[in-house]
């Protein structure tokens, strides 16, 4: 699948809480408030999988919901782009040696996911526009591989 | 009708298609950039909608294993042709419809319902049940904006005695009624602003989407081309709409007060006609702030039963109480 350059410019996300602690949720509603207004770039919430092009996943992923983001994974249509909300999806945090815990996100994911990380505990509004501004950046670079 | 007159019109109805997107998104962006405006947001800017179809445009189409195919990809295809058709029946500023003849105004408002229908009918079939609660709430709201609509239209079309969309637009209804009926079209315009929010499910009336509840509701498992499909025809109903209404309330022209110029100046007769477009198109950008932005900032998602009572019992009665006082008047 293609990223062309208007995939950029009008990326809708979707959001799921993976087992996270909604320290990292309420984080994001904050940056689509009107002091940061990420819908300025095109950035939408959506309320569904399908009509999404960017996955937003917090929280280390619990034995419950494993299955559940892989079913949103594969319910998302191409092409798609994953974002790695906060230090539990990257890398499971402070849970890392917990039995409940089946994360971080990247080693359950098929091996070609796009995935950008964003960190922080919880992250910083400004910092979830930066991941945007990082993925930009990921898909130019794919768009360069590909010419 | 001569062959000329025949390929023109040919010609229109394959152009006029291209318009309705063109200014759809154009006013979706409008309409976006004024509502972030008055949230104090930036906004996004004013071609979001056009980046937003090429992109749904690019994406994979999915299609649900317990979906029903051919009602699933019919679904939003019927939607905007029904738009497109409609868009080819009414006025556009100061020209006269493409296609016209006898009940104009009724074939409109039934094309009015089919992209709803048909959005209800693809919910149905899409096979999950968050769209299954969509479908029938976009049924219910329909059957409740529907009379408040025709009550509307209805008196107008008394008052001219034809449903005739040309002969509506080529006079006022204001010039034909005196003081008391002016009040009594002022009580159907209100209808009619009512009803608009609910015809396009925007935000007070859109509980058939409503994406907090139902995760997008109607559209829930929709993606990729068919999505795209369907943002077009929500964007040309809304031009639909708002310009059944100019034709209806507000056909005015600027070239009925000022012209430039007589028919002996070719160059001037153009420069009227850019002039009424100018203002056909600002008319249309007043109407979709004042029902649609502004109705979209200012309230939240009434409760299904609510918006349904909203339509069926002050509406009604204020659209009623609106054509007792235009007929009583014509009477007396």
């Amino acid at each position: 699948m293609k990223f062309t350059k208007t995939f950029d410019k009008a990326l809708w996300v979707f959001h799921l809480n993976s087992g996270s602690c909604n320290g990292c949720d309420i984080e994001i509603v904050a940056a689509i408030t009107p002091r940061y207004d990420v819908e300025r770039f095109g950035i939408k919430l959506v309320g569904s999988p399908r009509h999404a092009d960017v996955l937003l996943f917090t929280g280390p992923v619990t034995r419950k919901m494993k299955s559940r983001v892989l079913r949103v994974y594969h319910q998302t249509p191409d092409p798609k782009v994953v974002m790695v909300i906060g230090n539990c999806g990257s890398t499971t945090g402070v849970f890392y040696d917990s039995y409940a815990i089946e994360g971080p996100i990247d080693t359950l994911l098929p091996k070609d996911a796009h995935i950008i990380y964003v960190n922080g505990c919880p992250v910083r509004p400004e910092n979830i526009i930066n991941g945007v501004k990082e993925a930009w950046l990921h898909l130019e670079k794919l768009r360069g591989d590909n010419r | 009708m001569s062959w000329n007159d025949l390929a023109l019109r040919v010609v229109l109805v394959i152009i006029i298609p291209f318009v309705g997107i063109f200014l759809g998104l154009l006013y979706k962006g409008f309409d976006r950039k004024i509502t972030a405006m008055m949230q104090s947001r930036i906004g996004p800017p004013w071609r979001q909608p056009f980046r937003d179809v090429s992109k749904l445009f690019m994406k994979e189409n999915i299609i649900p294993d317990n979906a029903v195919p051919w009602i699933f990809n019919g679904a939003p295809i019927a939607a905007l042709v029904a738009a497109f058709v409609a868009l080819v029946y009414l006025p556009l500023g100061p020209f006269e419809p493409v296609m016209e003849g006898y009940g104009d105004l009724i074939l409109v408002l039934y094309l009015l319902a089919i992209p709803a229908v048909a959005m209800a009918f693809g919910g149905l079939a899409s096979g999950s049940p968050y769209a299954t609660v969509g479908a029938q709430r976009e049924l219910v709201l329909m059957m409740s904006y529907e009379f408040p609509l025709a009550i509307a239209a209805v008196t107008i079309a008394w008052r001219y005695g034809s449903f005739s969309l040309g002969v509506i637009s080529s006079d006022p209804v204001w010039n034909l009624v005196g003081s008391m009926g002016a009040i009594g079209l002022v009580l159907v315009l209100t209808t009619m602003v009512a009803v608009l929010p609910g015809e396009l499910s925007k935000v007070p009336f859109d509980q058939a989407e409503a994406e907090t509840e139902l995760a997008g509701g109607i559209l829930v498992e929709y993606s990729g081309r068919n999505l795209g499909i369907f943002y077009l025809a929500e964007v040309v109903k809304m031009i639909v709409v708002g310009t059944l209404m100019i034709a209806l309330f507000f056909p005015h022209n600027i070239s009925d007060w000022y012209s430039f110029g007589g028919p002996e100046f070719a160059g001037l007769v153009v420069a009227d006609t850019l002039l009424d477009v100018g203002f056909f198109l600002l008319k249309l950008l007043i109407i979709i702030f004042s029902s649609v932005s502004l109705i979209r900032v200012a309230f939240s998602r009434f409760q299904i039963d609510r918006a349904s009572y909203f339509y069926w019992v002050p509406m009604t009665i204020i659209g009623l109480l609106g054509t007792f006082l235009v007929v009583l008047e014509g009477v007396i």
